[in-house]
């Protein structure tokens, strides 16, 4: 297999399907392009390990940007793909270039959700990307000390967590009632909210934000303060915004041949139209296992999903389409906060059974099965990695409730 | 084929044992054993499989 294949999005998705490719037989050029300049990195680390100042930048490139890597791509670091022609078979690059190809794979990932009406404030961040990481960490060894997230995700928790072991003041501002009930539901949710409180951190649940205090008087405008509705005033040096992702799709608005609904939507085998397959945070495909499209934004699903991408697309430029297999995995994600390890095997949510089978939620040391129409559908772990593993086979194979509770109670 | 585990690295998260449970097991005191340090030549693919899927990248194969 030969031509030109190009990889738009330099990351964990997009990195894991030029490896596969290459191991399929791919011997034609690989071009990697990517708007970010920085040598592509992996994510998790960058509220967690770097945010914390104990890993450097270096500790976390990615296996495929390594100098020893060989697999002879072609890096287009810096610059970002602004058009995309389906039939014409070309990626436009902003500042004009082109590049033809025979192969693209789609892995532009997601990007943040800014805050409305916070531009030409100073000390407001997001945090998605190496930069963003740097700076946050590089605010607190400057000395911001009162740090406000906005929103209760997994990333402004994690973030919030660490700089409160950093020693920072830090208050979580969460719109929803309940905190974590979209991804773990009533029960478990707010053990989230308890563990940050413990910690010493302020956890404020349905409040809505009116707007950011700043100080023009002083250089960059920075921010004084979170207002909120009612009136109060929220101390803050240092915002961190963790409102969600958005699919990175702005670069193939209006592309013909490409179906964008909350993300790039494949076929089964995560084919975007005849050539161009899609992976990681940006791709939407129909699961058999749920019957329902799927977009998830971990990263487990990012390297299993790109290296699936690019069996396909070797597949397809190989003239042996059938070749071409269905994805559907089990979801797979964790999140570290303090000591914590939570770790989830499938699905969790507000309509969820949930039963707790081994420890107790009060050690924060428990195993808790999510079940609906009456099979499991999750396997949740707090700080219990050997369980949560033995337990994953009950959602791979589909188990009903009642079993999936007796056999997690036997391993107790 | 010899597995070799970065241990400063390694948070004992059990993915590898997921994936190989022949090689990799973490116990109930939380930490990772190698049960197989030498392990026979077809389990590679997984071990390599293993080895991408650490969320450290605490995995190494040394031929
Ligand atoms: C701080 C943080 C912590 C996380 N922690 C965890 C965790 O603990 N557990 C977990 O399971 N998941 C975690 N995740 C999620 C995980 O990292 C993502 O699911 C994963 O990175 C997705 O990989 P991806 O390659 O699909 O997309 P991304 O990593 O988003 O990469 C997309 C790439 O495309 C590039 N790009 C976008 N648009 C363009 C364009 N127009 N032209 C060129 N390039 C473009 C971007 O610059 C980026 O490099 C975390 C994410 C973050 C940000
Ligand atoms: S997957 Fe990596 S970090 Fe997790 S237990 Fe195995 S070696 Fe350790």
């Amino acid at each position: 297999m030969d031509g030109r294949i190009v990889v738009a999005g330099a990351s964990l998705a997009g990195l894991n399907a030029a490896e596969t490719l290459r191991r399929e037989g791919f011997t034609g050029e690989l071009v990697v392009v990517d708007a970010d300049p920085a040598t592509p990195y992996d994510k998790p680390p960058l509220s967690k390990q770097v945010l914390a100042g104990t890993w450097e930048p270096e500790k976390i490139v990615l296996p495929a940007a390594r100098p020893d890597a060989g697999l002879d791509l072609t890096w287009r670091l810096g610059q970002r793909a602004v058009g995309l022609d389906v039939a014409g078979r070309r990626l436009r690059l902003e500042g004009g270039d082109e590049l033809a190809f025979d192969g693209l794979v789609i892995a532009s990932g997601a990007a943040p959700r800014h805050l409305p009406g916070t531009d030409g404030i100073g000390g407001v961040h997001v945090l998605r990307t190496l930069a963003d990481s740097l700076a946050i960490r590089g605010a607190v060894d400057a000395g911001a000390s009162d740090v406000v997230v906005i929103g209760a995700g997994f990333i402004g928790a994690e973030a919030a967590a660490t700089c409160r072991e950093r020693g920072c003041t830090v208050t979580i501002l969460e719109a929803a009632p309940v905190p974590f009930e979209r991804s773990l539901g009533p029960r478990i949710g707010p053990l989230v909210a308890d563990l940050h409180r413990d910690h010493g951190v302020d956890v404020r649940l349905g409040v809505r934000i009116d707007g950011l205090d700043s100080d023009p008087g002083r250089d960059g405008n920075p921010v004084t303060g979170v207002r909120l509705e009612g009136g109060e005033v929220v101390a803050a040096d240092l915002v961190i915004v963790g409102i969600g992702v958005a699919p990175g799709v702005g670069w193939l608005e209006g592309a013909a041949g490409i179906t964008l609904d909350n993300g790039v939507v494949t076929d089964a085998t995560l084919l975007a139209a005849p050539g161009i397959v899609a992976a990681g945070d940006v791709a939407r495909w129909p699961s058999a296992r749920y019957g329902e499209l799927l977009r998830i934004e971990h990263w487990e699903n990012a390297i299993q999903m790109g290296e699936h991408a690019g069996r396909t697309l070797a597949a397809h430029l190989a003239g042996d389409a059938d070749a071409a297999l269905p994805y559907d995995p089990v979801p797979w994600f964790w999140s570290d906060m303090y000591d914590r390890k939570i770790q989830l095997a499938g699905r969790s949510g507000p309509d969820h059974d949930v039963e707790v089978v081994i420890g107790a939620t009060e050690e924060r040391r428990f195993v808790a099965l999510y079940g609906r129409a009456g099979r499991v559908e999750g396997v949740l772990g707090w700080n219990r990695p050997r369980h949560v593993m033995q337990l994953r086979s009950l959602v791979d194979t589909p188990t009903p409730w009642s079993d999936g509770i007796e056999q997690a109670r036997a391993l107790a | 084929m010899r597995v070799v585990v970065d241990f400063d690295l390694c948070e004992s998260n059990a993915v590898c044992m997921g994936i190989v449970p022949e090689v990799f097991e973490v116990r109930d005191d939380d930490f990772l054993y190698i049960l197989q340090e030498n392990p026979p030549e077809e389990l590679r693919s997984k071990i390599e499989e293993a080895v991408r899927r650490c969320p450290k990248q605490a995995i190494a194969i040394e031929d």
